[in-house]
């Protein structure tokens, strides 16, 4: 026996562990061994649930609570009351007959493993939901069945209406899924709690509180997609698409009745005020009585069969509304009884779409002489769902009708409930009927696609298991489902129940009459359709919520196509737009800027005649750049006199090594751009409209003046700076004068580390592009261009002198301007004169793999150099230094920094050509072209 | 001292620079040392989390220069999680280009050395604790990036991949305006230092850091991919090889970090309503994701668009300004990260076997049943549905958010990119394993080396599902740890007994 | 001068920005270098202009400029080189047709970027 706390999730874990895996690897042999696999493991969890049924007979729930995440409230807590016994024996009992009759229908090209694998998944789920006591818990479950349900309606994945069938289910109980969560969220803020059996406690407090009316609402909105109520229809029918042991599953104990289970597991916390019952009736009401009409005019018979189901969860649904004790003990009841009788009807439509091979009525006509055993099971089950007496479906019927006449004293809308009632039940007896008539009755089948005969002997074992608990159930309520349904209902209603009696016989009472009237009027309402209105010519009206759905869908996919990829379409100028259009929008619009702005009494510095003439250079210079930016030489031009004046203006603001550096810098830019463009091909005129022109011109403005204006503002303001900091000890502790140069060795070494490996990176790059356009010609050398014979003497006499120059930057770097980077870049500027004079295809450029190596070993140089203080039990980049002083050069600093710098050096000059070196190949390539 | 946080940049630098010397000849040699170097990022990001669980703060004066002067690497819980995810997610990255026949690394040059530099920008994006030092390595993720985006070339490829190089250097200039702004106000770029100074800044000098604190959400919202600055990201991650997309699934996440280290913790989300902007940007990118994704193409443009969406998600949270956010922002950021790259990865071996990701019919892929499942996991934890991470994470989301004004508007949103979410993946997954072709399935099987890697990220998620109570222990500590920038500043400049700053050198001294 | 170094600042800001707005790719890597010169002299002017005192230690100078603004530009120079020439080279790879389209993926490359055709 097993420990009560352990039963509960071990009847989960049983099919949703024990039963996917055996399964799916026992569908691998044989469908038969899946079936039996997974009958095992159900019958055992029912079993289990069984076990501790007495327990809750007595009147003790059996429950269990793991925790699994306190900080959202979202526990394992099980709990087996009356209600959840009900739902799990359906739910496994149902399930049990399901597989057995899955076994004979599916087909030999129907793999077994995924379909019962997919089953063991949706019932575990299930009895998750039925079992929860947390309402966390609840939605993760309910989701789970979601899923299940997708994966089962789409199981047929070569049928399009199967797949969106799937996808509708999905999409429409999904909604419903998200709405309950934000609903359950609610609660669990008013309540302080997710524990369903500690809300109800104070389920007062909850109803009071402000947010009730927009958590009910969220959450029956839950309830009603689940359980198909109108206008959330529309996915029942189209899931007739699966096979239909899952239809007589899903459709009749288990997926729908999921939301008329939150209803009334939620009804002693949320039911009994006026907004619960009018909203929970209104719909129901409307969803019985249209789901019998429209039921009607199906030929489909699954169709008819699913709005048949949906018009007796509207009857369910209206019966929790009411806030009367027996109409809760209906709802209860009906539960059951509608699970029996739609199984077994969904199993005997099964059979006879495997026998005949359509489901259509028009053609499937006189059925009774070819298969009377399943015919006698469909009449019984259909009798049933009429509520013809001795049958369960009169029971629960007769006090549907109670409850509803009941409601005739209230007024007008009681009155016209009542009626609404009589009319509907006409309906449901003439769908009854027409299931009966038009199948079994009604002259001689139609060109079938198969002789139709009776099925095999099992197959039609479950219909009768079933069929013998509606006659049971019908003739002695009391002694079969009595004890089950009363704690159920009283696990609804939550207070005692007053004495009622569920019996077949309540002498000539009022409902009796209107159960007689219902079945007069169906019965007419039959015989005219079809005599007079000929209703096998019915077309059924364009106009459905299926559609308005489809629409809406397409609207919004179409919507994602247009806003999400029409509009990231790769268009750059569009995204730097919005860039600089948010930047604009941010600073203007919270108007920071002009705070910025305002001026400061700092000294300013005297306008000198150099700094005007600069700034005028500058400005026509960077107009140039705009205005004629299609020629490229002429722009290029423009951009290296802007780059001159900028490194004057760096010397000028007393930074020498900025405008070395500049310098430089920009001699490299420039030929290493220009080879590039040499292999460029001239980009077509953008058509871009005047508008647009001025929309840029405008942004830039903006954004122009506001970054003046900041520069502005700062500038005319004193400050306050860490930088004293360096210039204390960048001689004493840095071992160097220039604070610049020390900041970037010593101070701030680890930037200049990350600065080189951008470099090496981009080399890597720069490699990696070209290769793909590199194509060697072994007869391109007549191509080459013939460099200046002076010019290559002059290149070959600079190479050596550049180089002790590059030296002696280096070297003085330490104190001096200069240092490793700029001394690096020198050398790389007189190689690149060099390779120039020989000629610009580059042929000549040597040791590709040299110049990776040269970089490789500069960022390794400069990394152990900062590891190396490891040793003294320093951190990274820790520096010593000694300044013996040499003749010529000076106090020549033996830092440990001078070694990074040397990183440095080889870094950018094996950067700096191996990117030449590439560009050189690809432009090679181009003067072939 | 110890040499966690720099280890994390020196090991694949180190690696990077051993392979260029090996060269692209010896592939296999570069292979091992590159799985050499994610197996020790692992292990150094194992030891960073339990070093800082503890609540510590481990501080490393580069240089032996005390705060604020020398460059510091901060080791905090924040920092922790995100080289663990890094090295995850990097390290699942390789494995994928190593099990992929033909690699990834065949189809171009200088790909391992690359890969390990790309790991090498972004850790040393996470462990730094100084403004410039982390453009530093922006910059080195990036370039790193651009290439990586290419690598492999074709036309699409390189063209998105322009787009994403100019849109984001365009970024980094504007990063430098922010970081000289600060610093004009401030005087310094320690983050420590500017907890301190930013509260205690003059009025003139505070409306300079708001400035700067706005010009820097620009910049991070551009590298988190926020509305409207995303466009770039939907085609380049379409665009790029799937093993790079998952390894990018971390790079937008370097902006989220950057937001909260910087807006989170050192100028405050009220810093120029910081938060109120964030919040907008946030909701309208979650919602633009969703729809894309609805709409997309193939199956890794639409996990493209889950990337945006989870970051919208994920900045709601952070925009709601509260510790539960942010713990919530960090949750969802973790689950988001290693689910969206099991996508691509898993986009790539569906790929393989199907010829095309695409949603339009073609043959059916050889294991529908390992492949399908793997989707279905991937794609239920992305969407939301529980039991998953993703679930969760949604959950703690909407609860951290309930106090937040508009909160309708938040939830409303944050339930329809779940809804819009599932509604895509369902459609993609029908057209990917249900609408086939009546083609034969190709031979070719995926082993289990083949999806290990794919299969190790989503049991990472389930693992963030499973022990969620542990994990959210921790990203709560986070949280707090962030708000509180006193005991920040205090780890980080307690050695020093230096004078706060001092007047600029260019002035005269008193 | 100060109001000249602003003005410059802005300019050069501007002119960048409306040659990135460009969309083609010569253009925009035009504007890509006038920004990092304009940000470049920005940097420099947050650390207030100086003139004649380098951040060369020397005795009896009293006032220097500032230097980490300086050390800072450096660094972001060579960045600039880096990027610069790999944007360039970027542009170069997309006008070429790659050697296998095999790469290529579905995708809606549209736009204007970088319009070389």
């Amino acid at each position: 026996m097993i420990a009560p706390s352990l039963a509960l999730p071990l009847a989960i874990a049983l099919p949703l562990i024990a039963g996917t895996t055996l399964a799916a690897v026992a569908g691998r042999s044989s469908g038969r061994a899946a079936a039996g696999a997974l009958a095992v493991v159900t019958a055992a969890a029912l079993g289990i649930v069984l076990a501790s049924a007495p327990a809750v007979l007595a009147g003790q729930p059996v429950s269990t609570t793991w925790p699994w995440i306190p900080g959202i409230g979202l526990a394992f807590s099980l709990r087996l009351d009356g209600l959840a016994l009900l739902f799990s024996v359906l739910i496994l009992g149902i399930g049990l007959l399901v597989i057995l009759y899955a076994r004979y229908y599916l087909g030999p090209a129907d793999p077994p493993g995924k379909f019962y694998a997919r089953l063991a998944l949706f019932m575990a789920a299930m009895l998750g939901i039925v079992l929860s006591d947390n309402l966390l818990l609840l939605a993760v479950f309910w989701e789970i069945t979601s899923l299940a349900s997708f994966l089962l309606i789409g199981y047929w994945q070569h049928r399009a209406d199967a797949r969106e069938g799937a996808r509708m289910a999905l999409a429409v109980t999904g909604v419903g899924g998200l709405a309950m969560l934000a609903g359950f969220l609610l609660i669990g803020e008013t309540a302080g709690s997710y524990e369903i059996s500690a809300i109800v406690g104070i389920a007062d407090q909850v109803r009071d509180d402000p947010r009730y009316p927009a958590a009910l609402i969220l959450i029956l909105l839950g309830a009603f997609t689940k359980s198909a109520q109108f206008p959330f229809h529309f996915w029942l029918p189209a899931a007739m698409a699966a096979p239909t042991p899952v239809s007589a599953y899903l459709h009749s104990a288990t997926l729908v009745k999921a939301g008329i289970f939150l209803i009334a597991r939620l009804y002693p916390i949320l039911g009994g005020t006026p907004l619960f019952t009018y909203v929970v009736t209104t719909v129901g009401l409307v969803t019985f009585v249209f789901g019998a009409y429209v039921a009607v005019f199906k030929h489909d018979l699954k169709g008819l069969l699913a709005y048949s189901t949906m018009s007796h969860l509207g009857l369910i649904t209206f019966l929790l509304g009411l806030d009367s004790p027996l109409s809760n003990v209906a709802a209860v009841f009906h539960i059951g009884n509608h699970a029996t009788f739609k199984a077994s009807l969904f199993m005997a439509a099964g059979i006879i779409e495997h026998e005949v091979g359509t489901r259509d009525m028009r053609r499937m006509n006189g059925l009774w002489k070819y298969m009377p055993h399943t015919g006698t099971l469909a009449i019984v089950a259909a009798s049933a769902m009429a509520g013809v007496p001795l049958l369960n479906g009169f029971l629960s019927k007769e006090m549907f009708f109670a409850e509803a006449l009941a409601l005739r004293h209230l007024g007008f809308l009681g009155g016209l409930a009542s009626v609404t009632v009589a009319v509907g039940a006409a309906f449901s007896v003439a769908y009854s009927t027409r299931f009966v008539h038009d199948v079994f009755f009604n002259g001689e089948p139609r060109d079938l696609p198969r002789p139709p005969h009776e099925a095999p002997r099992f197959m039609k074992v479950p219909v009768e298991v079933l069929v013998t608990v509606c006659i049971a159930v019908g003739l002695l309520p009391g002694l079969t489902v009595g004890p089950l349904v009363d704690l159920a209902a009283r696990a609804v209603f939550g207070a005692d129940l007053p004495a009622y009696s569920v019996a077949l016989w309540h002498g000539f009472t009022l409902p009796l009459l209107l159960s007689a009237l219902a079945f007069a009027g169906g019965a007419l309402l039959y015989w005219a359709l079809q005599r007079q209105y000929n209703l096998h010519l019915h077309v059924p009206s364009r106009w459905s919520a299926r559609r308005i759905y489809l629409a809406f869908l397409a609207g919004l996919t179409s919507l994602g196509d247009r806003t999400s990829i029409g509009f990231a379409n790769g268009a750059l100028s569009r995204s730097l737009a919005l860039l600089f259009g948010v930047v604009v929008v941010l600073l203007v619009g919270s108007t920071q800027l002009t705070v910025g702005v305002h001026t400061g009494e700092r000294p300013l510095l005297p306008l000198t005649a150099l700094g005007v003439v600069a700034a005028l250079v500058l400005a026509v210079a960077a107009l140039g750049c705009v205005i004629w930016h299609r020629e490229r030489l002429v722009a290029l031009v423009f951009s290296g006199v802007v780059g001159l004046v900028v490194s004057i203006a760096f010397l000028y603001f007393s930074a020498p090594d900025l405008a070395i550096t500049q310098l430089v810098v920009e001699v490299v830019t420039t030929v290493l751009v220009l080879m590039a463009l040499a292999r460029l091909p001239r980009s077509g005129h953008e058509h871009s409209s005047p508008l647009r022109h001025s929309r840029d011109a405008i942004l830039a403005g903006l954004v122009g003046v506001s970054l003046g204006g900041l520069a502005l503002g700062v500038m005319t303001r004193p400050g306050t700076t860490i930088s004293w900091y360096f210039l204390e000890n960048s001689l004493p502790r840095g071992g160097g004068a220039n604070v610049v140069s020390v900041l970037l060795t010593d101070f701030r070494a680890y930037d200049t580390l990350g600065e080189i490996t951008v470099l090496a990176i981009t080399a890597l790059g720069v490699v990696a592009l070209l290769d793909g356009v590199r194509q060697p010609k072994p007869d391109a050398d007549h191509l080459r261009a013939p460099a200046p014979l002076l010019f290559a003497v002059a290149a070959r006499w600079l190479l050596p002198l550049a180089i002790v120059v590059s030296v002696y930057v280096f070297l003085r770097g330490h104190n001096e301007p200069g240092g490793g980077f700029v001394a690096g870049l020198i050398t790389a500027v007189a190689l690149l004169l060099r390779h120039i004079a020989h000629g610009v295809s580059g042929g000549t450029v040597p040791r590709r793999f040299g110049y990776t190596r040269i970089t490789a070993s500069g960022l390794l140089i400069a990394g152990a150099t900062g590891v190396a203080a490891w040793g003294l039990g320093k951190p990274f980049l820790t520096s010593v230094h000694a300044e013996p002083v040499v003749p010529l050069i000076g106090a020549l600093p033996l830092a440990s920094a001078t070694l990074f710098d040397l990183g440095i050096y080889l870094a950018v000059v094996g950067t700096t050509m191996r990117m030449l070196a590439s560009l050189a190949d690809a432009s090679g390539e181009a003067g072939e072209r | 001292m110890t040499h966690a946080a720099i280890a994390s940049v020196l090991v694949p630098s180190a690696c990077a620079a051993l392979m260029l010397f090996i060269g692209d000849r010896r592939l296999r040699a570069q292979r091992v040392l590159g799985l050499v170097s994610c197996v020790t990022l692992v292990l150094i990001a194992i030891a960073a989390v339990l070093w800082t669980s503890s609540g510590a703060i481990e501080v490393y004066r580069l240089g032996d220069w005390p705060a604020p002067f020398g460059i510091v690497l901060v080791l905090d819980r924040l920092a922790a999680l995100m080289l663990a995810l890094t090295a995850v997610v990097g390290g699942a990255a390789l494995a994928a280009v190593l099990t992929a026949d033909p690699g990834l690394d065949t189809r171009g040059r200088h790909f391992h050395p690359l890969f390990q530099l790309q790991l090498m920008g972004l850790n040393g994006a996470f462990v730094t604790g100084d403004l410039f030092n982390l453009f530093v390595f922006f910059e080195v993720l990036l370039v790193a990036s651009y290439c990586l985006l290419v690598h492999g070339r074709g036309a699409v490829r390189l063209r998105f991949g322009f787009h994403y190089v100019v849109v984001n250097l365009t970024a980094s200039a504007l990063f430098l305006i922010g970081i000289a702004l600060l610093y004009a106000a401030t005087g310094t770029l320690n983050f420590a230092d500017l907890a301190v100074r930013v509260p205690r800044a003059a009025p003139a000098d505070a409306s300079l850091v708001h400035v700067a604190a706005l010009v820097l959400l620009v910049v991070f919202a551009v590298k988190a991919a926020v509305f409207p600055l995303c466009l770039w990201l939907p085609g380049a991650y379409a665009a790029a090889a799937p093993p790079v997309a998952a390894l990018f699934a971390i790079m937008t996440k370097v902006g989220v970090y950057a937001i909260l280290r910087l807006h989170g913790s050192v100028f405050g989300l009220d810093a120029g309503a910081v938060g109120t902007w964030l919040l907008a940007g946030a909701i309208v990118t979650a919602g633009f994701g969703a729809l894309g994704a609805l709409a997309a193409p193939t199956l890794a443009s639409m996990t493209g668009y889950l990337t945006l969406a989870s970051i919208g998600t994920l900045l709601i949270a952070v925009g709601a300004g509260s510790s539960a956010g942010s713990s919530a922002a960090l949750y969802y950021l973790a689950h988001s990260t290693l689910v969206t790259a099991a996508l691509f990865l898993l986009a790539e071996r569906i790929a393989a076997q199907r010829a095309s990701d695409g949603f339009l019919p073609s043959r059916p892929v050889a294991q529908p049943a390992e492949l399908g499942t793997l989707f279905v996991i991937g794609a239920a934890s992305v969407a939301g549905l529980p039991p998953l991470s993703g679930f969760i994470g949604k959950l703690t989301v909407l609860q951290s958010t309930a106090t937040t004004p508009g909160r309708p508007w938040l939830w409303s949103m944050l339930l329809a990119t779940g809804l819009l979410t599932t509604i895509g993946l369902a459609r993609g997954g029908s057209a990917l394993f249900w609408k086939t072709t009546d083609a034969a399935a190709p031979a070719t099987r995926a082993g289990f080396v083949a999806l290990a890697p794919t299969v190790t990220l989503l049991a990472f998620g389930a693992a963030l599902a499973l022990f969620a109570a542990p994990v959210q222990r921790f990203t709560d500590a986070t949280a707090e740890q962030i708000a509180e920038r006193e005991l920040y500043a205090a780890s980080v400049l307690h050695a020093t007994d230096e004078p706060p700053v001092r007047p600029m050198p260019s002035e005269p001294r008193p | 001068m100060e109001i000249l170094v602003a003005g410059a600042i802005g300019l050069l800001t501007a002119c960048g920005i409306y040659l990135v707005l460009r969309g083609s790719s010569f253009p925009v890597v035009l504007g890509l270098m006038l920004l990092s010169y304009s940000v470049n002299l920005f940097i420099v002017a947050m650390g207030r202009l100086t003139v004649g005192r380098p951040p060369i230690v020397a005795a009896g100078a009293a006032t220097y400029a500032d230097p980490l603004p300086q050390a800072l530009v450096l660094t972001a120079i060579v960045i600039g080189l880096a990027t610069t020439v790999f944007t360039i080279v970027l542009a170069l790879a997309v006008s070429v047709p790659p050697r296998d389209e095999a790469a290529d993926r579905v995708a809606r490359p549209q736009g204007d970027e970088p319009s070389l055709r």
